[in-house]
């Protein structure tokens, strides 16, 4: 298994505070990978700055092999990363089924000409993007759902829709941001079966989550921040008894 | 607001609604004829200018979501283009050109309604790059100005060089012949007597719905789900891929083009220009129409013009015999019915009915 | 170097009317987040008003001094349009506090249609005369010679500054030292928080508007006295100007919004006066309005957070 996302000594400061501090990460393909730590770690200042909402002041990006800059957000999607967001950012006037239509946007053409005239092949991408976007609906199992209202579907419901539309832009890394938040342990479960399914389908995955039980269940390499700085990385099992993590959470003991 | 209007598979209710919207559309003149005379139907002709503009601001605020208060400004670009191609006025100001041009500057029609079109797509772009960082509201501050700021230049081009003739304005702008037929007089078609507010009616009506069809292609389109997207919410937009800067060029670009061809067709039927009718007001007036109907809904825009547009003039029309029954005399000026209105609308709709009079139903509700 | 001075001069009088209009933008903003469009023309229903009772008094009591008319006048104007400000806070806005962004800016402009249609109603489109009870007679401030005219102000002028710079610090002491402005300064900072506190948001935010009202009415009376008239437009371009002075200084502060106002009058009086000169009056006062614009789309543009920085409340 190759590297899938290569990243290198990045490093980003807010004024005074060092929110990064030279963090690497390496994820190979087909893997379920998780980054945790707790509060303030910098676990989404680090996500933000993949996904190019912030800019970094130092590091290196590679995407299955190709440096990428994190410069605009729509570039890095482009590039192929697609990821979700903690607070569920759905298209809310839109419906589930043309919520996830724009999710195929990054990898379909048509354009205003295609828009007026509806020559053959903007009918038959268009016929596409709606028979994809059905599929992925169905395959997060909330395919019936497709004409509802987005902001009509329950919250665990929403998650999954957000997930669909992440999927619909085929990304090769789907990169998600505490999936699992406002959950209840009924739905954490449905959740994982979920994040399964995709694994086992062959996708890569990253996870930031607060629910390290989840993690530990699920991930296969697991990359542990505090204060900016990796303090530990490695299989599920060596992280969560490595001294230095149970001493980031507070000594206590990891609890899920 | 539903995308899918399914204009790929209309529905009986859908089709009934079209051939009676037609049918409507054929035979308002000569209803509105009958009620009020031509006076009437040159309103009904102005409301049809308005449905073009506010179409056009439709696709930048009711699709894209950008408050744009200084739509007016692409009207007035428009307009003046029309008005400078084909009036004397370059040809009293640059003595080489009327010499070049012996018969007079008298450009057809066919030029100038693209060219407006396109004219008015480039300021678009052009005023519109600025603002592509900008949040709502200060948005709509910036297009506020730009708008002013097009006003103000069209005030006072008129030194060094006269380009627009200042607060005068430029006149005698030539009316719009179509295959030899000059619509500003009454014409003789199968032995009716059609005067020039009909003819300019049927040609406005064909403008608009070229218009009307335009953004229905768009709005259930790729595009027009990308520009719902960048309105509900620009972030998750940008996350899935979406070029949100050029989209809203696009957007912006496209309803300003709307707005110069109503702004070329509006300088021809009024025969001149003057630029204290592209204020902010006008802006204003447009923007109404598009949120009172219903933001992004296309019946519902087209029905917030005629209310906006129709409504003052009709209750002029009753109100002043009102108030001249019981007053003896007209007390309050038809034009301030007309802003109450508007101002009016603005608030109740926003605070009562946010999507408007007439919002796109939603099958999908529940 | 004469132009310099009187275009200063100009620029301090039209600066110190931008800062008290900006007060009221900034105020609202910092709290809210929305650019309450109506306040331009509460400004011009506070000049009208004045107007009204200026009228009413000299008919009234005819042997009052002027200065005394004037001075009821103002105070008579000021608390109305503080009351509309509250109304305006309650009818248009309260609702849509959690609407989404376009709906009050909306329902401002709507609003703004009324006032200016009331102010036709009542007033009709023509300008009116506004009686100018301070004295006009020219002061020289530099004499001039044989080329050049001197620099002059007048006392109406000079009034008009020193009032407007009372009223700015009285407003920073009242929000920096008093236990009211303590209650001002918390809401504008988290509203939630504020109300954990004991102090009523709904409240605040009224008062503020009210504030801002009455500042409206204030420079609205002052600029109706400076140009001798008032009209129910009167109130659009100095509403979009303050504006543009309130972010140049940065949104939601107060000394910004101060500081804002006056730079921008002396930007507009210095940068007309020169551009006139330059061009020989063909570039001149008929583009005054086109630099206010400029300088908002530059602040907007390339340095929203303004001069001083931006203050805005903390989101739920």
């Amino acid at each position: 298994m190759s590297a899938l996302l290569q990243i290198e000594g990045v490093s980003k400061h807010f004024g005074g505070v060092n929110a990064l501090s030279e963090v690497n990460l390496t994820i190979k393909a087909g893997q379920v990978y998780g980054l945790i730590g707790p509060n303030g770690a910098g676990k989404t200042t680090f996500f933000n700055v993949m996904t190019g909402l912030y800019r970094a002041d130092a590091g290196r990006f590679a995407l299955a092999g190709t440096p990428y800059e994190p410069s605009s957000v729509h570039k890095v999607a482009q590039a192929g990363i697609a990821r979700t967001f903690q607070n569920i950012r759905l298209f809310n006037a839109m419906t589930v089924l043309e919520n996830v239509m724009v999710g195929r946007h990054v990898r379909t053409r048509n354009g205003v000409w295609a828009a007026l005239v509806r020559h053959r092949r903007a009918r038959v991408e268009e016929a596409d993007t709606r028979r994809i976007a059905q599929h992925w609906l169905d395959y997060v199992g909330i395919g019936e759902l497709a004409e509802r209202r987005a902001d009509t579907l329950s919250y665990g419901h929403q998650r999954r829709l957000e997930i669909a539309r992440a999927l619909a832009t085929e990304p090769k890394l789907l990169a998600l941001d505490e999936p699992a938040a406002g959950m209840n342990a009924a739905e954490k479960l449905q959740l994982r079966d979920l994040l399964e399914k995709i694994r086992n389908d062959g996708r890569t995955l990253l996870l930031i989550e607060h629910d390290v039980k989840l993690v530990m269940g699920l991930c296969d390499r697991i990359t542990v921040l505090d204060h900016g700085q990796v303090i530990a990385e490695g299989a599920p099992h060596d992280v969560r008894s490595n001294p230095a993590v149970i001493e980031a959470y507070l000594g206590g003991g990891v609890h899920g | 607001m539903s995308l899918s209007i399914a204009m790929t598979q209309p529905t009986q209710r859908a089709r009934i609604g079209l051939v009676l919207f037609a049918l409507a559309l054929l035979l308002a003149p000569w209803i509105a004829g009958q009620a009020g005379g031509n006076a009437w139907v040159r309103m009904l002709d102005f409301a049809l200018l308005y449905i073009m503009l506010a179409l056009g601001l439709n696709i930048v605020v009711g699709y894209a979501g950008l408050l744009d208060l200084g739509f007016i400004a692409f009207y007035a670009v428009g307009a003046y283009l029309a008005a400078l191609l084909s009036s004397p006025h370059l040809l009293t100001q640059f003595p080489a050109l009327a010499a070049a041009l012996p018969h007079g500057l008298h450009t057809s029609i066919w030029i100038i309604v693209p060219l407006a079109g396109l004219l008015a797509a480039g300021f678009g772009m052009l005023l519109g790059a600025p603002t592509l960082g900008l949040r709502g509201d200060y948005l709509a501050i910036v297009t506020l100005g730009f708008g002013e700021i097009i006003r103000i230049f069209m005030r006072n081009l008129d030194r060094p060089l006269n380009i627009t003739n200042g607060p005068k304005g430029i006149s005698s702008v030539d009316p719009i012949q179509l295959f030899g037929v000059n619509l500003a007089r009454t014409q003789d078609i199968f032995g009716f007597r059609v005067p020039s507010v009909y003819l300019y009616y049927y040609l406005f009506a064909v403008l608009a719905l070229l218009i009307m069809f335009a953004c229905v292609r768009l709005q259930d389109s790729r595009i027009g789900r990308a520009w719902l997207a960048i309105r509900e919410d620009e972030d998750a937009a940008q996350a899935m891929g979406l070029n949100t800067r050029r989209l809203k060029l696009l957007a912006f670009a496209i309803g300003a083009s709307f707005g110069g061809v109503g702004g070329a067709l509006f300088a021809s039927f009024q025969g001149f220009v003057s630029p204290e009718s592209f204020s902010l007001n006008e802006s204003v007036a447009v923007l109404a129409m598009v949120v009172l109907g219903g933001m992004g809904h296309i019946p519902g825009v087209i029905l917030g013009c005629v209310l906006l547009a129709a409504l003052p003039e009709v209750l002029r029309a009753t109100m002043g015999s009102v108030q001249q029954w019981l007053f003896g005399q007209v007390l309050v000026d038809p034009e301030i019915i007309r802003q109450l209105f508007y101002g009016l609308a603005l608030i109740l709709v926003m605070l009562y009915r946010p999507a408007g009079v007439w919002p796109a139903s939603r099958e999908a509700a529940r | 170097m004469d132009i310099f001075i009187q275009q200063l001069l100009n620029g301090l009088v039209l600066g110190s009317l931008y800062a008290l209009i900006a007060l009221g933008y900034t105020m609202v903003y910092g709290i809210l987040r929305i650019i309450n469009f109506a306040h331009g023309d509460v400004l011009m229903i506070g000049a009208l008003i004045g107007l009204g009772a200026i009228h009413l008094l000299q008919s009234a009591f005819p042997s009052l001094p002027n200065v005394v008319v004037l001075i009821v006048a103002t105070l008579i104007a000021m608390a109305a349009c503080a009351l509309l400000a509250g109304i305006i806070e309650r009818v248009a806005y309260r609702r849509l506090r959690n609407a989404p962004r376009l709906a009050p800016l909306i329902s401002g402009l709507g609003v703004s249609l009324l006032l200016q249609t009331v102010a036709m109603l009542v007033w009709t489109r023509n300008p009116q005369l506004f009686p100018q009870l301070l004295p006009l007679d020219p002061i020289e401030v530099t004499s001039g010679d044989i080329t050049h005219a001197p620099a002059i102000t007048n006392m109406t002028a000079i009034i008009t500054v020193v009032i407007a710079m009372l009223v700015m610090g009285g407003l920073l002491l009242l929000v920096e030292r008093t236990r009211l402005g303590r209650s001002m300064r918390a809401v504008a900072e988290n509203p939630q928080v504020a109300s954990l506190m004991g102090i009523n948001p709904n409240a605040v935010i009224v008062l503020t508007f009210a504030i801002g009202g009455a500042l409206a009415a204030l420079a609205g009376i002052m600029m109706a006295s400076n140009y001798g008239s008032a009209h129910f437009y009167m109130g659009f371009l100095p509403g979009i100007k303050a504006f543009t002075a309130a972010v140049l200084g940065g949104i939601g502060n107060l000394k910004g919004a101060m500081l804002g106002g006056v730079l921008l009058g002396l930007i507009e009086a210095l940068g007309t006066g020169y551009m006139g000169e330059l061009t020989d009056g063909v570039f001149g006062s008929n583009y005054q309005d086109v630099f206010a614009f400029m300088v908002l789309i530059a602040v907007l543009v390339l340095r929203p957070s303004g001069l001083l920085g931006e203050r805005l409340a903390v989101r739920a």
